[in-house]
């Protein structure tokens, strides 16, 4: 049963990076991409009426952790307190950013608000990034349970360790780089004419930068925790996750200027699921690894009462489908390509 | 007190605060606004849909500084309390997640087509978002009155071998009697800030020899409903709750009532300060005989006072919760006057030509946060010392790994933009009021992107 919680929860966290990962990349790309005001609305109109669906799911993903795995999200969340904290800030401000931009018509208000927007959607992206760095390269957990990482140290993987080293600090740059095609996939495939051409066009930079550090995170991820591979020795099938991992990178580059706006994005989505499931698969059992192993906290020792877990799937899965029936209603809702009617 | 555990309470206070001063609103006006929408679809009255449309855009900003308010709360249980999520999170989890699950799907899925889609919905459609709206956010509401309930009154669990609370019954969980009347009693608080806002914006109008037609639907509906539960608010809700705590919690009722030493017959302090030291009310004002009615429906009842509990169970600021207590109190029978009253006026239709009573209205607004504010803070600073009662103490409960210093930075940061956001929407809110409710524009046209 908590094996079933441990996917649920990496499931719950792909589909928070895949659908706000887009409005994410969005706001990366949102000052280079969009340049006029038509522009930027056009941008902020296409993730407008999702933008806030899709960040539920991290809460969602948050609140399943806590439920189903009580002592990983304790540790997790008072160990990683200040980028957390961080975090809750940019949430804020770019929630802002995107939601009173459109109340006053006067350019000083909006450029402040599309610079909030687009600095804490940069800035959201590489904290993740180095927070999922942080869980595969393992956190300093003693016999307590607890664990408690500053900012930065030094950079090295060394005795004492900040949330930001330069293995970190690549996960990180790795994600905002990620993000950044995957917003552009999609704002390409929302918009069009000069908007969605340039978005078409960064997501083409992109793809380089994007191949380099997949390659780059995974040889570094080996030398960082060379367990990593066990899983992948044990279960041979467990190959073929990066297998898709590549063929998405491919399909991305070829479908790209070909036009095929929904394949690009569809593969860009696959390949961050991938990569998520790949990482996922790789540590399981293991949910937050400590450096010394003997303090690793894994489904087996940090799973709730088996009965809170039975029912949890219960009602669970009767939400999940409403949920998803809410997401395919409100896209079907907002579908194609977005227009300014009207207009000022 | 250890400075770290203070820290880290006045976080989760300060932040949970300031975070509760927008759903009030918008739990209240989204009944309000289904009211309109009703009356307007019935009726085919365009005053009722414009006015539906003016206080979704105030519901609009109000919803979203409560979203970006918000998810600090569920992230804090695990970054400034830890420890009390280790020990009860396998039983709070569950109410947590199913809010997230249940209701902030479908409000962040709806509320986009409630706020924007007007156009592109018929009118029932419409109408239906505005019920989902209204169904999503009054269904978290529960979820978290629930997870607050299990802190006030733990039902349907079990210790595991590690010392963990394990959830033993989920309905018996879920459907904690402490739950049930404190949901009621909250709904209420809400939708008498909804009602009063509503009418205080009328009153403004009416003031201003402004939208005078709007005016009327505001106060007409404001007043109706303000009259309805504000009574409710106080009974049976608030005076069940009361005998809830009477029952569960004495000690915290003897704090509440400022009742030092337990007595048959104990006497209702309507006035007075607590004096910890002397173990006394300052310059009392009391009704005699009134808490033992209260609480055990007998004149002659013996009320247990602090003295009959030991000192170190006490909640640990006596003062705070007495005033918090009775400014709660004093502000509800207030809000019965008051509506009371303007219910006469406008049954005898002299309500709207009553300036002197318009007045009372639009600066009455604000009472309505000061007593919610109040109440919440009655429920939690009564629950001291323990952070679940009885099972734990709040001192067990923080992150014990996170220092002092580190919760200072980050609760500084939260005051300052917690600041700015409370400018900004007052600020905007302040515009739409400006800009009055007679537009008939759909509001896609120009705020589409704004979702």
């Amino acid at each position: 049963m908590a094996s079933v919680w441990f996917w649920i929860v990496a499931v719950m966290i792909a589909a928070y990076a895949v659908l706000d990962g887009f409005d994410l990349g969005a706001g990366a790309i949102y000052l280079i991409a969009a340049k006029t005001n038509d522009e930027r609305r056009r941008v902020l109109r296409a993730i407008g009426p999702v933008w806030d669906g899709n960040e539920v799911w991290l809460l969602t993903a948050g609140g399943t952790l806590y439920f189903a795995f009580p002592r990983i999200y304790a540790s997790s969340f008072s160990g990683f307190y200040l980028p957390l904290m961080i975090v809750l800030w940019l949430l804020i401000l770019r929630g802002i950013g995107i939601e009173f931009r459109a109340h006053i018509d006067n350019t000083v208000w909006q450029d402040f608000f599309d610079v909030v927007f687009s600095v804490s959607s940069i800035l959201l992206a590489v904290f993740f990034g180095a927070a999922l760095g942080n869980v595969i390269r393992g956190v300093p957990l003693d016999s307590t349970g607890y664990f408690f990482e500053p900012l930065w140290v030094s950079f090295k993987l060394e005795e004492r360790i900040g949330i930001l080293d330069w293995y970190t600090a690549l996960t990180g740059v790795m994600a905002l780089v990620t993000l950044a095609a995957h917003g552009s996939y999609y704002i390409g495939l929302k918009t069009d004419e000069d908007l969605g051409r340039r978005a078409r066009g960064l997501a083409l930079l992109c793809w380089p930068v994007q191949f380099f550090l997949t390659f780059m995170t995974l040889v570094s991820t080996y030398f960082v925790r060379p367990e990593i591979m066990d899983n992948y020795r044990q279960h041979k099938a467990g190959l073929l996750i990066p297998a898709v991992v590549v063929v998405c990178l491919g399909i991305m580059l070829w479908a790209n200027p070909k036009g095929k706006e929904k394949l690009a994005f569809a593969a860009s989505s696959l390949y961050i699921t991938f990569m998520l499931v790949g990482a996922a698969f790789a540590t399981y059992p293991v949910m937050l690894p400590a450096r010394d192993h003997r303090y690793d906290l894994t489904i087996y020792n940090s799973a709730a009462g088996a009965h809170g877990l039975s029912v949890g799937l219960v009602w669970w899965i009767f939400a999940a489908v409403l949920a998803v029936g809410y997401f395919v209603f409100m896209y079907w809702m907002f579908r194609g390509k977005v227009q300014l009617e009207g207009g000022h | 007190m250890d400075s770290a555990l203070l820290i880290h309470r006045i976080h989760f206070a300060f932040t949970a605060t300031f975070h509760y001063l927008f759903p009030q609103l918008t739990m209240g006006l989204a009944l309000l606004i289904v009211v309109l929408k009703t009356i307007g679809l019935r009726r085919n009255d365009p005053i009722y849909h414009q006015a539906a449309r003016f206080w979704a855009k105030i519901f609009g900003i109000n919803f979203v500084l409560g979203v970006v308010t918000g998810i600090p709360l569920e992230f804090q249980f695990g970054t400034n309390w830890s420890h009390f999520s280790r020990y009860a999170g396998g039983v709070i989890g569950q109410t947590l997640a199913m809010e997230g699950m249940f209701a902030f799907f479908l409000e962040s899925a709806l509320v986009g087509l409630f706020l924007f889609g007007e156009k592109r919905l018929s009118p029932k459609g419409h109408w239906w978002t505005a019920v989902a709206v209204f169904a999503g956010s009054w269904l978290s509401g529960y979820f978290i009155v629930a997870t607050d309930a299990f802190m006030q009154h733990p039902v349907g669990y079990y210790t595991d071998a590690d010392g963990n609370l394990q959830l033993a019954s989920f309905w018996a969980f879920l459907l904690n009697r402490w739950a049930g009347w404190q949901y009621a009693h909250t709904m209420c608080g809400a939708v008498t800030t909804g009602a009063f806002v509503m009418t205080a914006v009328g009153a403004f109008y009416m003031l201003s020899g402004k939208f005078l037609e709007h005016a009327r639907v505001f106060i007409k509906i404001g007043v109706i409903t303000g009259c309805l539960f504000s009574v409710l608010q106080i009974v049976p809700t608030g005076d069940r709750q009361g005998k809830l705590v009477t029952d569960l919690q004495p000690v915290t009722l003897a704090a509440m009532e400022g009742l030092f030493q337990g007595q048959e017959g104990a006497p209702l302090v309507i006035v007075g300060q607590p004096n910890e030291e002397q173990g006394k009310i300052d310059n009392p004002i009391v009704v005699p005989k009134m808490l033992s009615m209260l609480t055990y429906r007998r004149w002659n009842a013996n009320v247990r006072g602090l003295d009959a509990f030991p000192r170190q169970d006490w909640p640990g600021n006596i003062p705070l919760l007495y005033y918090s207590y009775h400014i709660m109190v004093g502000l509800g029978t207030f809000f019965i006057a008051i509506m009371a009253l303007s219910g006469l006026l406008l049954w005898s239709g002299k309500l709207y030509s009553a300036r002197w009573m318009m007045w009372i209205l639009l600066l009455s607004a604000p009472f309505p946060y000061i007593a919610n504010t109040a109440g919440w803070m009655t429920a939690e600073l009564g629950r001291q010392p323990w952070v679940v009662y009885g099972l734990m103490r709040t001192a067990d409960g923080y992150s014990k790994f996170v220092s002092a210093g580190n919760g200072m930075f980050t609760l500084l940061g939260f005051m300052g933009m917690y600041m700015v956001l409370g400018i900004l929407g007052l600020f905007l809110v302040w515009r739409e009021i400006e800009h009055g409710p007679d537009s008939d524009q759909l509001v896609e046209l120009n705020a589409a992107e704004a979702v």
